[in-house]
């Protein structure tokens, strides 16, 4: 694939991949709203040249569910009621996926440390944080799809 | 948002990269993580012509020991010198990686980059200035190897010649004895520092200061040596009242501009607060005592 030079990495994402899962909020490298997982590590997608990332393996949102089945972090998300418009979800399902990549029992020091980088104006986060803890517990006692 | 266009190239080698820039001209900038420059483009204060993209230069992301050193490559992220044992032996480097921006930024943003960036607002001079600090530089002219002091000249300026790059920064350890703190204070996690401070000194017997560096960071052009105030630490034992003064003289050493992040007066009295932790921080680890740093912002806890 060819692209220009300053195609940011959600653009190509969203406009030319049509893989619209993955928002575009601030677009200033504040929210988080973009947040991928590049080569396993969270990364602003609206922060990257799609060209920095030539080889690398990108993750987004619509890589969760498998085979109709929703991934852990998006059924605990979905069952603690952790959004409500869900603008800014799928950044912080691919947060969470990094921080439970790292850490399968995060305490709440751990899981504020890993979600600085989201922002959600609706929550105010107090489901948030049950949805990773619910997640954690899913993935660590095998329920859910891993 | 995007970028105004530019010519893109991605360097094989250090050497290509050099020559690379320097045959583009001032117009051109190198490109490590981008997490700057990237936003600085798509906000249009920043339209280089060309941008050399070093992300894929083999061999340059490391934090390794060498001949009582710390050696930290270019291209290691933030979030890899956080996780870095080596460099956790520092610990006034844990605090400070730990706490830039957020975990997405630490995972693409480079110490080079910050290093060679000069942001006055950055995290990592003043807690490189708080350590006996050199900056590796390879250019067209060659290797050279600079006391971090005399590589910043100003704000976003440094002594870095056209086609010259950061090759590594080489901390060395600090004495036994010794402890250091950095701690900022922000808004909010992913935003720039409002006011930082470093502190690293040397306890000896009876608690007597035997060393002391004081730095204070987004107070001034460059981040700035409080000298004065580590006079009123240095050569005597530590106490609530030598400390009041060194807090005292740091802030009289400020010169902090007005922002949106605050007035003046509210970044030095809260320069006057971090100060003061980070002595007590930098005293307890000099005294052998495990003391967790962390940066400050709305939300953290």
């Amino acid at each position: 694939m060819e692209v220009e030079p300053r195609l940011l990495l959600v653009d190509l994402l969203r406009e030319v991949l049509d893989l619209t899962g993955t928002h575009i909020g601030c677009d200033t490298s504040y929210c988080g709203a973009c947040t991928v997982l590049l080569n396993g590590r969270s990364v602003k997608s609206c922060t990257i040249f799609a060209v920095q990332t030539d080889g690398g393996e990108i993750h987004t949102v619509e890589g969760l569910a498998r085979e109709g089945n929703l991934h852990p972090v998006q059924q605990a998300f979905a069952e603690c009621h952790g959004l409500q418009c869900g603008y800014c979800t799928p950044g912080f399902l691919m947060s969470t996926c990094q921080l439970l990549a790292g850490n399968p029992n995060p305490g709440d020091a751990a899981i504020r440390r890993a979600l600085a980088g989201n922002t959600c104006r609706c929550t105010g986060y107090q489901n948030i944080f049950k949805a990773v803890r619910a997640a954690a517990a899913m993935m660590m006692s095998g329920d859910g799809r891993r | 948002m995007y970028p105004a266009a530019f010519q893109y190239f991605r360097a094989q080698s250090i050497e290509g990269a050099i020559h690379r820039l320097s045959e583009l001209g001032e117009d051109a900038r190198p490109l490590a993580g981008g997490q700057s420059l990237v936003p600085l483009m798509k906000l249009r204060f920043s339209r280089p012509s060309a941008l050399v993209d070093l992300g894929f230069l083999p061999g340059l992301s490391y934090v390794r020991t060498e001949n009582g050193t710390l050696r930290l490559g270019a291209l290691t992220c933030h979030a890899d010198v956080e996780e870095s044992d080596a460099a956790s032996r520092i610990p006034i480097l844990h605090d400070c990686a730990a706490g830039i921006a957020d975990v997405q930024v630490r995972n693409r943003g480079t110490i080079g980059g910050s290093i060679a960036e000069a942001d006055p607002s950055g995290d990592w001079m003043p807690a490189l200035l708080a350590l006996d600090t050199e900056v590796r530089c390879v250019g067209p002219k060659g290797d050279r190897t600079v006391p971090l002091p005399e590589f910043v000249c100003d704000a976003f300026t440094t002594v870095l010649e056209l086609g010259e790059l950061v090759r590594e920064a080489i901390v060395r350890f600090p004495a036994k004895g010794s402890g250091g703190a950095y701690i900022a204070f922000k808004r909010s996690a992913p935003v720039y520092a409002t006011v930082s401070a470093a502190v690293q000194l040397r306890l000896g017997k009876n608690d007597v200061c035997e060393d002391c560096r004081i730095v204070l960071g987004c107070v001034g052009l460059t981040a700035i040596r409080a000298r004065d105030a580590e006079m009123q630490l240095t050569g005597r034992p530590l106490t609530a009242h030598s400390i009041d003064h060194a807090v005292e003289a740091a802030m009289a050493a400020a010169e902090p501009e007005p922002d949106l992040r605050g007035s003046a007066d509210y970044k030095r009295v809260l320069l006057g607060a971090l100060v003061r932790r980070a002595i007590d921080a930098a005293a307890r680890r000099a005294r052998g005592e495990q003391v967790e740093v962390h940066h400050e912002y709305i939300g953290r806890s």
